[in-house]
């Protein structure tokens, strides 16, 4: 088990993790997320005892990493792949470490098996490709077979057969009872991988949860509606016709209608009463990525835009029209709104419903309890026929649109902590 | 926690029964692997293995005793050849330049085994493997010292005894046990201390390049400052630079010092001493302290 306790770290006048607590649990996949430079080497360094927090502690197994005897057969890691000595055969590498702890040799020729590189074991690491020197890494976290295993993207450079062998690896070595940490940046393979998510932006603690909760607290399922492509004035109609209703509506890029806030028979009800045909209406539930995506994109330090080539461009002949821009998830409002319950603190974790719509009827939207998978505590939203008394979703809660990211920021990350740490 | 907990959904029901648990029992999963107590033993053993795994050692190794070697049977042949006569010096004397251009590699070596694992991230790796970094550090002095000593003591007493039997009829006098101890176990305990000292500079610099020139101009500066000191009221100075550069304190050992006064005897030994226990002491504070 590891557990951070306010933690923080600040490299001069810049903080990199701000009071950051959580607890990583044995016998389950936990993923770490963040975005780029949100902190999550730093918090891997510091588990490690590599980094010296400013403040606050962390320990696997109530012993600060460095206070751990023979540390590396209780905690295995992979950090970095490049953090070897390229000019050193694979078999050596491994070796000097396994020494280093006093690990039997053939061990090493045993993990080299278990990652595939036993035909490489005496080539320099210098000529290894992204993959194989993932896979080197990986061997030396799993050299001291050890009971907690931290992994900063393992599947960086892995070709699909890797990728699904890490995944397994990381399954299996959980079902021993294992602690796993793993940080990625691949939503598709944390879903698949993760029971757990703490999800942490800017330095400080996002989301400490489940994966089901994680989505199902920062990204409402939506209807996608489609409407004949011959008439665009009926998608108007219906547009209109939804969102008198109390629902919220997003075009998307090809022409279908993103609704929220209404399940899906009062759609068709809707679409009926203003006599509007449908093409399309299918239930959808939110991705691990659009729910990461919503709850980070005012913790998001780095971010690209258009290549404007400004300056360079050859002058548009007279008449010809610029190119639109694509419509996507830089677009004011895209990610589909939180459920009504976090309407006000969209980070924190679930708690049980209370505030002005506990006394909503029916947790229909992703209350706390209810993943966003149909069950029997909690019907899918769009199955189960509208109640009257809905709360109004979309007015109140304008997504966190993000023309100003920096300005945006402050508010969301944390309502208990309104000082923004940088 | 003890009991086998299957990858699932956390039910918050659960969390109280972990919170329960005291931190420091593990019971979720214990390794076949037996768990041994770790010493300064299983380091000498990883770094024995490092050290011997680059070709940076080789190298450095390889051109060291080629130097040392190979100049000092030149030195041998040509004084032997030339008419002049020896009139009763030190023959080991003439193993000196080699030492001192071979001191280089040793240098070189020495930064190496450090600031390598910098430059290439792999301390990362060391340090977590051992998160007792005084050992780690203790392992790679003891490692590179023993080889380097064991090295250069070869390389020095093979050249010794090559040039005592090639000068033996040419007016050299025979070097009594002291000179031969001082010329072979003496010169070769300073050379490897200096390589140690390299090393713990490239500890404290973490960086090859600026931790290699920093010896570099360690070794030489003295000297060349020294030669361009005219002014006469700097004369105390320029004798002191003189007497305690590097090359000097080495030429001790064969008697041949460039100057009377200074050090003597087996004094440049325990100069040197002084300076890599200080070193040693330094980098070690900053090891335990900076963040890797």
């Amino acid at each position: 088990m590891i557990e951070a306790v306010g933690l923080t770290k600040r490299y001069g006048d810049k903080t990199a993790v701000y009071n950051l607590s959580f607890q990583v649990r044995p016998g389950s996949v936990t993923g770490f997320l963040g975005p780029n430079g949100s902190g999550k080497s730093t918090t891997m360094r510091m588990i490690l005892g590599l980094d010296n927090p400013t403040s606050g502690t962390v320990t696997i197994g109530g012993y600060p990493y460095r206070k751990l005897p023979n540390a590396p057969r209780q905690v295995g890691a992979l950090l970095d792949a490049k953090a070897v000595h390229g000019g050193r055969a694979a078999r050596s590498h491994l070796l000097s470490l396994a020494q280093l702890s006093g690990i039997p040799a053939r061990r090493v020729d045993e993990v080299l098996r278990v990652v595939g590189l036993q035909d490489v074991a005496k080539k320099r690491s210098k000529g290894f490709s992204l993959g194989m020197g993932q896979r080197l890494g990986i061997a030396a976290a799993l050299l001291g077979d050890p009971q907690v295993l931290l992994f900063d993207e393992p599947v960086n450079g892995l070709d699909p057969e890797g990728i699904l062998w890490v995944r397994n690896l990381m399954k299996a070595l959980a079902a021993e009872g294992r602690t796993v940490f793993v940080s990625s940046h691949l939503m598709s393979e944390m879903a698949l991988t993760a029971d757990h998510l703490i999800v942490i932006g800017r330095g400080q603690l996002l989301a400490d949860m489940s994966v089901t909760d994680f989505i199902s607290a920062n990204s409402a399922d939506f209807a996608r509606v489609r409407t004949p492509d011959s008439e665009p004035q009926l998608r108007e109609k219906l547009s209109s016709a939804l969102t008198e209703a109390g629902g919220h509506v997003l075009p998307e890029q090809d022409g279908a209608l993103r609704v929220t806030g209404l399940p899906l028979p009062r759609i068709s009800d809707l679409a009926h009463e203003a006599d509007v045909r449908l093409w399309e209406l299918s239930p959808h539930q939110a991705s691990l990525e659009e729910a990461y995506m919503r709850m980070t994109q005012g913790a998001v330090d780095y971010r690209s835009t258009i290549d404007q080539k400004a300056g360079l461009q050859q002058p548009l002949p007279p008449g010809a029209q610029p190119p639109m821009p694509v419509p996507g998830q830089g677009q004011p409002g895209w990610y589909a709104p939180p459920p009504p319950q976090q309407a006000g603190q969209p980070f924190t974790a679930p708690t049980p419903p209370s505030g002005p719509y506990g006394g909503a009827p029916a947790g229909a939207y992703g209350a706390p309890g209810a993943p966003g998978a149909p069950s029997a505590g909690a019907p899918n939203p769009y199955a189960a026929p509208a109640p009257q008394g809905q709360p109004p979703v979309a007015p109140a809660q304008p997504p966190a649109a993000a023309p100003a990211p920096a300005a945006s920021a402050p508010a969301p990350a944390d309502p208990t902590q309104p000082k923004d740490a940088r | 926690m003890s009991t086998h907990q299957p990858p699932m959904p956390q039910a918050p029901a659960a969390a109280p029964d972990w919170q329960a648990a005291p931190g420091g029992t593990y019971s979720g999963y214990s390794s076949p692997i037996p768990i041994v107590r770790t010493h300064l033993g299983h380091a000498l053993a990883s770094e024995w293995t490092k050290i011997k795994s680059v070709r940076s050692t080789m190298w450095t190794l390889g051109v060291f005793i080629l130097l040392v070697v190979g100049i000092g049977l030149l030195a041998g042949v040509a004084v032997r050849s030339s008419s002049s006569d020896l009139s009763g010096q030190n023959p080991l004397s003439l193993g000196f330049f080699g030492l001192l251009l071979g001191n280089m590699c040793i240098i070189t070596l020495g930064v190496l085994t450090t600031a390598s694992e910098y430059g290439t991230g792999m301390i990362r790796t060391t340090m977590t493997a051992c998160p007792s970094r005084g050992r780690v550090l203790a392992a790679k002095a003891i490692v590179f010292f023993a080889l380097a000593f064991v090295v250069t003591l070869a390389a020095a007493s093979f050249v010794a005894m090559i040039q005592a039997s090639l000068l033996e009829g040419h007016g050299a006098r025979t070097p009594s046990t002291g000179e031969w101890l001082k010329g072979t176990v003496g010169v070769s305990l300073y050379v490897a201390l200096l390589g140690l000292l390299s090393l713990l500079v490239g500890s404290i610099i973490r960086h090859s390049a600026g931790a290699i020139t920093i010896m570099i101009a360690a070794v030489l500066a003295p000297l060349v400052i020294a030669m361009f000191m005219f002014a006469s009221s700097m004369e105390k100075i320029r004798q002191v630079l003189f007497e305690y550069s590097i090359p000097n304190q080495m030429s001790v050992f064969y008697a041949n010092s460039l100057s009377d006064s200074g050090p003597s005897g087996w004094d440049p030994l325990w100069i040197m001493l002084g300076v890599t226990a200080a070193a040693f002491a330094g980098a070690y504070a900053l090891l335990q302290s900076r963040d890797v």
